[in-house]
């Protein structure tokens, strides 16, 4: 036990203290940090309330023009010509003109900016204009306010996830997005680590330190220490980047002052507590993008998911890593790995397919058998969790994975032993197979 | 006392048997040689003793005791085909290597001061191992060998790939660990370094123990009764009974002859009739050297 614990801490250390694993643990963190911050920037910048100055001849518009959270419209008594040399310094962001015969000639009406103006304000300024003018033909119609008010139905469909803790709302969208990043995360780092494994024991190998290794620890303690070893420096850099993401993503929110985002931490950290629901309902009043995909993260258990997704790519990555661990065992040279390669990347690459359907359909049957068999279920479960799986079967997906990778690890190791020792000769499948059930 | 013993060892590989019945007495405090054509069988017995492969049948004995995992940390094995982590610093790579032969740090540190001290070698401590050259990175793997103190220390080829200086210098390191009471079993095919540091010798061949006993008994076993006499004059007319086997000439005008003789006579008989005839500068008995007992035993075991 001694020994295979000094294993496990130089493999580790050998590989915390690498240039590319400290690059990487920063730069991680940094890129969220950055796609954050592009979309934080975006919904902050949206949301600067822009000054507009209002130059009504027709006398129509006066007061008609709703103040919102991004514009706040006034109506200075001026001619076009002093209000378009003097607005800019009076601190408008843009002039809207609105001529004499609007009504007649809806098309005349102009907006002056500095700066080009956004499609969003230009749009709300024609739809504002438009709606009015609308009102006023409907009036001389003799249509009144009222009888159009009546008239309209707003139906704004909430998509409702019925589950064992009560109503929640739920963003279909935010959901996929989140399975979707744990699927390919799981996949990405059971192909970066496991591929580590092996090259771990190639290095080894080839630089034949191995037969030195082996004459003080058992082949078996060998293999164990190393995918233990790089395992450990796999979650070091999942902590890591949580923590840093986490360190940055709140300071990044109080250096923005942005209440929204600062409120929808706090409810998150008080994710299951009373007067959530009502948080909520506030929430989705906001019409704001970030909130949006705020509120539906919050609707998810996310230790729930943040556990599972230790637990799979634990259990994906010792499934893989043993059998990458054989491979590496098993050949002379990097070119040697591509033909072993292969079936062992096969399920990986399946999964990653079956994951896009499982996204589609969470439900389906062909989800739930990927989910299940242990070769696929890491990532293919992943999907599925964010959108609430029977406890049943993420059981028997657990267990299953878990006879798994013991299967595998055995079958590896016993791949491992033969391997080790032997050089020069090419090694074909059938080879391999023999050697599992050679003698020791 | 034997250190290691070896019963019946029978190794078996899919097609091929790698040693069969093989048996062998290594004394304690002796350094013994463990002899063999290319494929012969050693590396896989030498595998079966530090317990990287274990014996279909037969046993090993350490020291009286049946072989054990424990005994891993008694034995210190240098492979032939050396190799240390390329990218691990020299002082933490002998560190951890020591520490998995059962040493704890602080113990493995102490040794370590010693032997660095010992090879001049205190500068190398932070350097990365592919840093150093070949014959250094030999250095570090001698010392990781023997840091640990073992009991029994195994070296393949111990020589391969040092300079004659450095060469020299291990020899002496072995000389010294066999005067300090520790065994030495060195497999190799240079016949002059068995010749010069081996008390004990085996020799395999084709999975089998052909031959093995102390070094001196072997050279008497193989002892062929033939002198050698560098002389002036004729030896044409010696009696039948001596076998004159080659006759010529040496560079400074001499003549040197190889003379067998008969069972029945003794050394005393061949240079009685030898002052007779000829003026002897010098005289001597043919003695077999490691190398003609390899080839000949090997030799005619392919014929």
């Amino acid at each position: 036990m001694h020994t295979i614990f000094l294993i496990i801490k130089r493999e580790y250390l050998v590989r915390v203290r690498k240039k590319s694993f400290i690059v990487m643990t920063i730069l991680g963190p940094v890129l969220i940090f950055g796609f954050y911050a592009i979309i934080g920037w975006a919904a902050v910048s949206s949301i600067n309330q822009k000054k507009i100055a209002v130059v009504d001849e027709s006398g129509r518009f006066s007061g008609k023009f709703k103040n919102d959270d991004e514009t706040l419209f006034s109506y200075p008594k001026t001619s076009l010509a002093s209000a378009k040399k003097a607005f800019v310094k009076q601190g408008y962001d843009a002039l809207v003109f609105i001529p004499k015969d609007v009504i007649e000639y809806p098309k005349t009406v102009q907006i002056f900016a500095e700066k080009s103006v956004s499609l969003a304000l230009q749009s709300n300024i024609e739809r504002a204009i438009s709606k009015e003018i609308e009102t006023i033909k409907l009036e001389q119609a003799g249509i009144t306010q009222r009888i159009i008010e009546d008239a309209k139905v707003n139906v704004d469909a909430q998509t409702i996830s019925m589950s064992e803790t009560g109503e929640k709302s739920s963003n279909g969208i935010a959901t996929t997005i989140i399975s979707g990043f744990c699927a390919l995360l799981i996949y990405i780092s059971v192909l970066i680590y496991g591929t580590q494994v092996m090259r771990g024991v190639m290095e080894e190998k080839t630089n034949r330190i191995v037969e030195v290794i082996i004459s003080s620890v058992k082949p078996f303690q060998l293999m164990l220490g190393k995918i233990i070893g790089v395992a450990l420096v796999g979650l070091t850099q999942f902590m890591l980047w949580i923590i840093l993401t986490t360190g940055l993503i709140t300071v990044g929110s109080s250096v923005m002052g942005q209440k929204e985002t600062a409120q929808s931490a706090m409810t998150a950290r008080m994710n299951g507590m009373p007067g959530q629901q009502e948080v909520q309902r506030k929430m989705a009043t906001a019409k704001n993008p970030v909130a949006d995909v705020m509120k539906a993260i919050e609707t998810l258990n996310i230790s729930m998911i943040v556990a599972c997704f230790l637990f799979y790519f634990l259990g994906g990555y010792l499934l893989y890593s043993a059998l990458f661990g054989a491979v590496g065992a098993a050949v002379d040279s990097e070119t040697e790995t591509q033909q072993f390669m292969f079936p062992i990347m096969m399920p990986i690459i399946a999964a990653i397919a079956f994951a896009q359907i499982a996204v589609r359909d969470p439900d389906g049957p062909l989800a739930f058998w990927t989910s299940i068999i242990p070769f696929t279920s890491p990532v293919v479960m992943m999907v599925r969790i964010p959108f609430g799986v029977p406890g049943w079967q993420l059981a028997l997906s657990m267990v299953l994975l878990v006879v798994g990778f013991v299967g595998t690890t055995w079958i590896a190791a016993r791949i491992y032993r033969v391997g080790i020792l032997m050089y020069g000769k090419k090694t074909s499948f059938r080879e391999l197979s023999k050697w599992v059930f050679y003698k020791d | 006392m034997n250190i290691l013993e070896t019963h019946h060892i029978v190794k078996q590989y899919a097609q091929h048997r790698a040693l069969d019945d093989v048996s062998l007495s290594v004394p304690k405090g002796s350094i013994f040689g463990l002899l063999g054509p290319n494929g012969a069988g050693k590396t896989s017995l030498i595998r079966i003793i530090n317990q990287i492969t274990a014996p279909d049948s037969g046993e090993v004995i350490l020291d009286g005791e049946r072989l054990k995992p424990d005994h891993i940390k008694r034995i210190g094995y240098l492979p032939e085909e050396r190799g240390l982590y390329k990218k691990m610093k020299v002082g933490e790579q002998l560190l951890y290597l020591a520490q998995l032969k059962g040493l704890t740090e602080k113990q493995a540190m102490e040794k370590l001061k010693i032997w660095f001290v010992k090879f001049d070698i205190k500068t190398w401590w932070s350097k990365q191992v592919e840093d150093l050259s070949k014959g250094m990175q030999q250095k570090i793997q001698f010392v990781a060998t023997v840091l640990h103190e073992p009991d029994l220390i195994i070296l393949d080829e111990p020589f391969s790939g040092f300079d004659p200086i450095n060469a020299n210098l291990i020899k002496d390191e072995i000389l010294e660990l066999r005067d300090s009471g520790k065994t030495v079993i060195f497999s190799t095919h240079r016949m002059e370094s068995v010749e010069e540091l081996c008390d004990h010798i085996a020799l395999i061949n084709r999975s089998h123990k052909v031959l093995d006993g102390p070094k001196r008994a072997i050279k008497e076993q193989f002892k062929t009764h033939t002198y050698h006499v560098e002389y002036q004059g004729s030896l044409e007319d010696l009696p039948a009974a001596f076998d004159v086997l080659t006759t010529r000439t040496t560079d400074d005008g001499f003549l040197r002859t190889d003379i067998k003789i008969p069972p029945d006579a003794s050394v005393n008989d061949l240079v009685r009739q030898l002052l007779d005839r000829v003026a002897i500068r010098s005289f001597g008995e043919n003695i077999p050297s490691m190398n003609d007992i390899f080839i000949k035993t090997v030799g005619e075991a392919s014929e």
